[in-house]
């Protein structure tokens, strides 16, 4: 075209051409194939509900980390009021990776929400023009000579083949983001099986390979900051009554209390 | 002159925006060719902005095919890259 030759668009553009030109002649492809719009249609709906899907598994997984971060400060917080350090620190060095997760995953939902909008808007444009196509084609029958008019509807095909294929770009970048995503979400759901996450209430005083794993991909300053904060909030007293750890009570409730209660006033 | 963001819409712009346009885009294709990322990242999003903003965008009945394409906004350098010198973001 004239006065661009804009090397980058030429590219693109001879591209789009390209699958244009496999669809044969696009007047004729959207005057009787009917069935070709609708599957495509059809094809960027099931993309968004794929989308959706994806999304969805997510969140529940954003669910689970939510209450994993919970509970582990629980346990942190009742480890150092027992005394055992140790084990106040692997439960902080496990919640460090779930929030590393956790933000990951706050950013692909939001990435993946983004994609839906953007999918749904393709869809409703492409529907539109095709209607638009549909009632035009009808008009400029009726107001040109067939030879004028078969021009004028294969400018306005183009026009609309270019929207589909554009369309079926999006869905198809839309959907390998998707898949992206997913490899990801097995690899959280895979650290999930080894028991990344794991209550620690049943972890026993040996360190696993997991523990080792932990200890090298959380840093190691933020969890001693996190600790030296925890003790200070606790107090520097600390009654060192073996590491026997509740259940998960929710944060903030005072782990010491059941286990100072008897030990005293069992006057006869 | 019609300008499409391929996955985003069409935009008309003015002919004299063209000169603009066709600068940038030279910019861009220059830093995937001199394998400079961040030279074409920045020149890619300024020429996506300078389409933005510029542009009017295009309504939906009509049915006019571009004039010219970009590539999708979120294009990462390696597909710009591969674009230019084979298959690319769209086989064929």
């Amino acid at each position: 075209m004239p006065g661009l030759s804009g090397r980058m668009s030429t590219v693109i553009k001879a591209k789009i051409s390209k699958l244009l030109d496999r669809a044969e002649d696009p007047a004729e492809t959207l005057e009787y194939s009917y069935q070709k719009q609708i599957e495509l249609l059809q094809n960027v709906k099931k993309g968004i509900a794929d989308v959706v899907t994806s999304k969805k598994r997510l969140q529940l997984q954003e669910q689970k980390l939510r209450d994993q971060v919970v509970k582990l400060d629980t346990q942190a917080r009742q480890a150092l009021a027992a005394g055992n350090e140790d084990l106040a620190r692997t439960a902080l060095e496990r919640k460090n990776v779930a929030q590393t997760e956790l933000q990951s995953l706050d950013s692909q939902i939001a990435q993946l929400e983004q994609q839906q909008e953007q999918m749904t808007a393709s869809e409703q444009k492409l529907r539109a023009k095709i209607e638009q196509f549909r009632s035009r084609k009808e008009v400029i029958k009726a107001q040109y000579s067939a030879a004028e008019a078969q021009v004028k509807i294969s400018e306005a095909a183009t026009g609309v083949g270019e929207e589909m294929a554009d369309v079926g770009l999006a869905m198809q970048r839309a959907l390998d983001k998707t898949e992206n995503m997913k490899a990801r979400a097995d690899a959280v759901q895979e650290l999930e099986a080894a028991g990344t996450f794991e209550d620690l209430t049943q972890l026993g005083s040996g360190e696993d390979d997991i523990d080792r794993q932990l200890r090298e991909l959380s840093s190691g300053s933020e969890v001693d900051a996190e600790l030296a904060k925890m003790k200070a909030e606790l107090g520097s007293g600390s009654s060192p009554s073996a590491g026997e750890l509740g259940a998960g009570a929710p944060a903030g409730e005072p782990a010491q209390a059941e286990q100072a209660g008897p030990s005293q006033g069992q006057a006869p | 002159m019609i300008v499409r963001i391929a996955t985003e819409g069409q935009y008309e712009l003015t002919e004299s925006d063209a000169e603009a346009l066709n600068d940038l885009d030279n910019q861009a294709v220059g830093a995937s060719e001199q394998a400079d990322a961040e030279q074409f990242n920045t020149t890619f999003k300024e020429l996506i902005d300078f389409v933005r903003k510029h542009g009017t965008p295009v309504a939906e009945d009509r049915l006019e095919p571009s004039d010219v394409i970009l590539p999708p906004p979120d294009v990462s350098f390696e597909e710009a890259r591969a674009e230019f010198s084979g298959e690319g973001l769209i086989p064929g």
